[in-house]
């Protein structure tokens, strides 16, 4: 049986301005994989990632999940662009975590992770509430539920962060640096979340600086400069013998006193 | 009995207190200040529904939707809303449009709030980091959705002071539509100084009224921004060490 396919891009470009950020960039992700890029900053890796769910839209190329294409709905023989509603649908089945966590600051843990399923799945109260409680549970923190994002630690924040994407039940997870703006301490934490999501078989697309973490988790990883992924391959290969140039200055730089 | 060392009689003529505590319960003038308090709130709605629609409008990236917005908010904040008051009652019936007072009031106080009402929520919008807007998006929020959920709730909390004061403003510019004829607190004061004479009572009375008006609200305004806040207040009780447990859970959030 052929392995199933989450994620398929193909040939993705996008531009900021006079700024070519990704000059054509493919990717392929099946079930239960972990994917992580790396590569040095401005090189396209978030933006990247941000295409998959079009936060930031691609000007050229497909993207596909779980075999939707992101932004399109057939239509007929052809394909037309979808609606607001229709792109927001087919969000609901990409979990997504930032590196500025992104709480919702009026809630509570508690309410910023019933808030997805009560919103926009329309799940009773009742029912979200009880998931909600279980997914604190599984990121460790059932006593902070009532706890604004104020009150919590970054580490806190974050995996409150990871509890909300997970509460849509996505098929997918991205990871947009989800530990660069936490303390060191505070780092463990999160990438332990991580590796517990990974061994559930969470299928993930992880944009870090966290060699170590890649190494450990990561299925594949990825090399990006310039908007282009320029080498990839099992974390032993890429970061024991990395064959670009390029890849391991990246890697000796990142890692210290290699 | 306020006139001491005056001449005799002279105190009455300077200031007749009976007259004032006469008229200060004067139904009439207490429903003048009735009108003025509706006019206010009338105008406030329709000033939130207007200011609403630009500032959304004003922040799209499609010119042709920020530009009727832009020109709005232009001309009702570079006209003087008495200017404004005077061309909707008295200049449109050239046109064939004939409003009444009370219609001409609200339209005009109405739409001249919108314009600064604009300004204030779009700031509020502004001010909500842009991370809240695209974590909405990635859980598969609409824009409406994210916009009502997410976005809106946390400006309130930023626009309450500026929109405050612009309530309290409004209650006293509502006076101007004493010059259209609308019955409302001040043009009764008017009225009323016409047959009694007593100008200095009756006008100390209706800037009572006003002030009465405008305390309660001041009022009204530090509950609204207290409970606004208490996202933001309970930041600060932690650091105090308050258990969690203790924390109200708002359930209006989800």
């Amino acid at each position: 049986m052929p392995p199933e396919i989450v994620v398929e891009a193909r040939g993705v470009h996008k531009h900021f301005g006079q700024t070519h950020v990704l000059k054509g960039v493919d990717l392929t992700v099946e079930k239960g994989e972990v994917v992580v890029i790396i590569g040095p900053s401005g090189g396209g890796k978030s933006t990247f990632l941000r295409t998959l769910n079009f936060l930031d839209r691609p000007e050229s190329g497909e993207v596909r999940i779980a075999g939707m294409t992101m932004g399109q709905a057939p239509a007929g023989s052809g394909r037309i662009t979808l609606s607001d509603a229709g792109l927001s649908r087919q969000r609901q089945q990409i979990g997504m975590v930032f590196q500025q966590f992104n709480l919702f600051s009026h809630m509570t843990a508690l309410q910023n992770v019933m808030c997805g399923p009560v919103h926009v799945l329309r799940t009773p109260q009742a029912e979200a509430m009880a998931d909600a409680k279980r997914l604190l549970a599984l990121v460790g923190l059932a006593d902070k539920e009532n706890s604004y994002p104020g009150q919590l630690s970054g580490g806190q924040q974050q995996r409150v962060a990871i509890a909300r994407a997970l509460a849509m039940h996505p098929t997918l997870m991205l990871f947009d640096e989800p530990t660069s703006s936490l303390d060191p301490e505070m780092v463990a934490e999160v990438l332990q979340v991580m590796l517990d999501l990974s061994e559930r078989g969470m299928t993930m697309v992880i944009v870090t600086h966290e060699v170590q973490f890649a190494r450990r988790a990561a299925d594949r990883i990825l090399f990006m400069e310039d908007g282009r992924i320029i080498e990839e391959g099992r974390p032993a290969d890429i970061m024991d013998s990395p064959r670009n140039e390029r890849t391991k200055q990246f890697l000796n730089m990142v890692m210290g006193e290699l | 009995m306020c006139g001491a060392g005056l001449p005799k009689g002279f105190g009455l003529v300077i200031w007749d207190w009976s007259a004032f505590f006469h008229y200060i319960h004067s139904p009439y003038l207490l429903t003048g200040a009735a009108v003025s308090l509706g006019l206010s709130i009338g105008a406030m709605a329709i000033g939130l529904v207007l200011g609403c629609g630009a500032a959304m409008m004003r922040m799209s990236e499609r010119p042709w939707v920020r530009g009727p917005a832009s020109v709005y908010v232009w001309l009702w904040r570079g006209t003087p809303v008495l200017v404004q008051l005077i061309i909707i009652y008295t200049g449109l019936p050239q046109l064939g449009i004939k409003l009444g007072v009370l219609a001409s009031a609200l339209i005009g106080l109405g739409v001249n709030e919108g314009a600064y009402l604009a300004e204030i929520i779009r700031s509020g919008i502004l001010a909500v980091p842009k991370g809240q807007f695209e974590a909405a998006r990635a859980i598969g929020m609409t824009w409406g959705k994210t916009m009502r959920i997410i976005v809106m709730p946390q400006a309130f909390r930023i626009i309450i002071p500026p929109m405050g004061n612009a309530f309290n403003g409004l209650m006293k510019t509502s006076s101007l539509a004493s010059v259209i004829s609308m019955e409302e607190l001040l043009r009764r004061t008017e009225l009323l100084v016409q047959v009694q004479f007593k100008v200095l009572e009756i006008f100390m009375v209706a800037a009572i009224y006003y002030l009465v008006l405008t305390t309660i609200w001041g009022f009204i305004q530090a509950r609204l921004e207290a409970y606004a806040s208490r996202s933001v207040a309970q930041d600060r009780t932690t650091r105090a060490a308050v258990p969690v447990a203790a924390i109200a859970v708002p359930t209006d959030a989800t």
